[in-house]
């Protein structure tokens, strides 16, 4: 803001020709840099992806005009690929905004240990998602030495649920929840320490009890970090590949075939670069209409914060 | 009053047990690193143990674990590198010259931060084919280094734009270059912004794992691709495994816990402070 403020004044040390050589020299590289390394590949799967160009048939490879995406609308399979998604996607986003509330509330208060727990709590975010992967696989979900089964095995006595055979997206759900509650938890206490508090104690003078004050004060203030947290994991919770192949490979079946697994199969299993190339282009569209909705509510912040 | 004092030690106590129970996969997998394998796959698990360091010599020495640690160290330093010289004097220009466009310049930087590697990956293979790319550390570093500079774009530009203005406008008028004024007034009030800039990048990078598996086989192959050789560890492997996991996911266990704080603000792009 402070910047903003001295460049509406007129700036006694305005000099054009640095301005203009500071602007040119020093932002382009990067500008270049990104567009040879995204736009330009983009491009390249665009192009693909009108083709039928299979690498275990290069020879007839020809022009399909857009038949890898009738065929995406067409394919029996795309039915369950994008109910899936749908399914992994918005259960991940739901439990982890429920479960980052719940503990950004608990640790928005002075408390001794507070620091130790919060950094307990960040840490499955940091794990490498593979490393995560490969520890829920071996050593939760084994079916006969696993530690849910050894858990469960207090309460029962026949404790052998097969977890990533017998409830195979819950466990994905379940792994990628575990490692994204820490972020949408950060983000909600950012927004819960923003919030000053005096407007909590005034409501509770007006006689308000704590459920009132949840909802009446509390949420519509996280509001805007709500919509930045749920889109921003959105994105990349859309992107998830390695806990998914470490611990399924999309099946049993393709009860866990997302999009973006499913591209992965068709390009590097099928070898299949147009259909890859075609459900790429979907994929790539679904994170701009994202980034879209995200960078708006980032600009309205922006705006309200000028505005104030 | 006393009882909500009660009722306030209840919670904290509360907190603090979900924040073990959360913890204690990772906890557990430490103490499976230090078991032998004997003690590591029973059924019920073993609590009292002798520990070992046994499973770490054999990660260490015989599982080219040094080798994927080297690429996954080369790969993660200069691809941060390169991204925060192409990206700092950049975010440099956005926060004190910006311009009518430097709004869009910003959207459009955060949107190829957001594009989706599957909508890329197929080209990039061919492209990596025939160009002698696939499977090199020069490979992995451009698109790292693609990954990461919008990110440190956006995150120096919101701690640049935080910075006291008074004191660049006044290195200015002692007649400082733009190179001096970065030099010496800049970049030391930005120090912290840039640290965790740097920790930020070398965490993504370091965990990445769907463009690194797709376009290595074992030459480039980071600490991430590694892992999954114990995707299907059996019986006599969990303590290897526990013992290579830990020393894998370690280094970014502890650049994290130190730059929490900053944590948010970079994963947001500085929409959150």
């Amino acid at each position: 803001m402070r910047l903003q403020a001295v460049m509406a004044a007129p700036n006694p040390l305005f000099n054009p020709f640095r301005w203009l050589r500071a602007r040119l020299s020093l932002v382009s590289p990067a500008i270049i840099y990104l567009i040879c390394l995204t736009q330009i590949p983009v491009a390249f799967t665009l192009f693909y992806s009108l083709s039928n160009w299979n690498f275990l048939r290069p020879a007839n490879t020809r022009f399909v005009a857009l038949g890898n995406y009738l065929d995406f609308v067409q394919d029996v399979d795309t039915l369950s690929i994008i109910r899936n998604t749908l399914s992994f996607a918005s259960s991940v986003v739901i439990l982890s905004l429920v479960f980052g509330m719940i503990l950004a509330l608990l640790l928005n208060r002075q408390f001794f240990g507070r620091s130790l727990a919060r950094t307990l709590l960040i840490t499955p975010f940091l794990i490498m998602p593979t490393v995560s992967a490969v520890m829920w696989k071996n050593m939760l979900f084994n079916p006969t030495f696993g530690l849910l089964n050894a858990f469960f095995g207090l309460f029962s006595t026949n404790a052998t649920t097969d977890w990533l055979n017998q409830y195979p997206m819950m466990s994905v759900v379940i792994i990628v929840t575990w490692e994204w509650t820490p972020f949408m938890m950060l983000i909600l206490l950012a927004g819960l320490q923003s919030l000053a508090q005096e407007h909590i104690e005034a409501a509770q003078m007006d006689g308000a009890g704590p459920l009132e004050i949840f909802f009446y004060v509390i949420l519509p203030h996280l509001r805007r970090y709500i919509e930045i947290g749920v889109l921003l994991e959105l994105l990349f919770i859309l992107n998830i590949f390695g806990e998914i192949f470490v611990t399924t490979t999309g099946g049993p079946a393709n009860y866990t075939t997302t999009l973006t697994f499913n591209i992965y199969l068709e390009a590097f299993k099928r070898w299949n670069v147009g259909r890859a190339s075609a459900y790429g282009i979907i994929a790539v569209i679904l994170a701009n209409l994202i980034t879209i909705f995200f960078l708006r509510i980032i600009r309205g912040n922006d705006q309200s914060k000028e505005a104030a | 009053m006393k009882k909500h004092k009660i009722f306030g030690h209840a919670l904290s106590v509360l907190t603090l047990f979900i924040a073990f129970l959360v913890f204690f996969p990772i906890l557990w997998m430490v103490l499976t690193s230090f078991k032998t394998e004997a003690d590591a796959y029973t059924n019920p698990p073993t609590l009292i143990f002798q520990p070992t360091l046994e499973n770490y010599q054999i990660a260490l020495q015989q599982s080219h674990y040094f080798d994927y640690l080297l690429n996954t160290l080369l790969i993660t330093g200069f691809s941060t590198l390169v991204a925060l010289l192409l990206g700092v004097p950049a975010a440099y220009s956005l926060a004190y010259y910006p311009k009518k466009r430097s709004n869009f310049t910003m959207m459009w930087v955060m949107s190829t931060r957001m594009l989706p590697p599957v909508g890329v990956i197929v080209p990039l293979y061919v492209i990596f084919k025939n160009l002698s790319l696939f499977d090199t550390h020069f490979g992995l570093i451009l698109l790292y280094t693609t990954i990461n500079l919008p990110l440190v774009i956006w995150m120096m530009r919101s701690f640049f734009a935080d910075l006291p203005y008074e004191s660049i406008e006044a290195a200015r008028i002692d007649g400082a270059t733009l190179l001096q004024e970065f030099r010496y007034v800049v970049l030391p009030l930005a120090l912290p912004g840039l640290m965790a800039t740097i920790l930020l990048c070398m965490i993504f990078t370091w965990n990445e794992f769907f463009i690194a598996f797709n376009l290595t086989i074992t030459k480039a192959a980071p600490l991430s691709v590694f892992i999954v050789s114990f995707k299907t560890a059996e019986g006599l492997f969990w303590a290897k495994m526990s013992a290579a996991a830990t020393l894998t996911a370690l280094p970014v266990v502890i650049a994290g816990w130190g730059a929490q704080r900053q944590l948010v603000r970079g994963l947001t792009a500085g929409a959150v402070k």
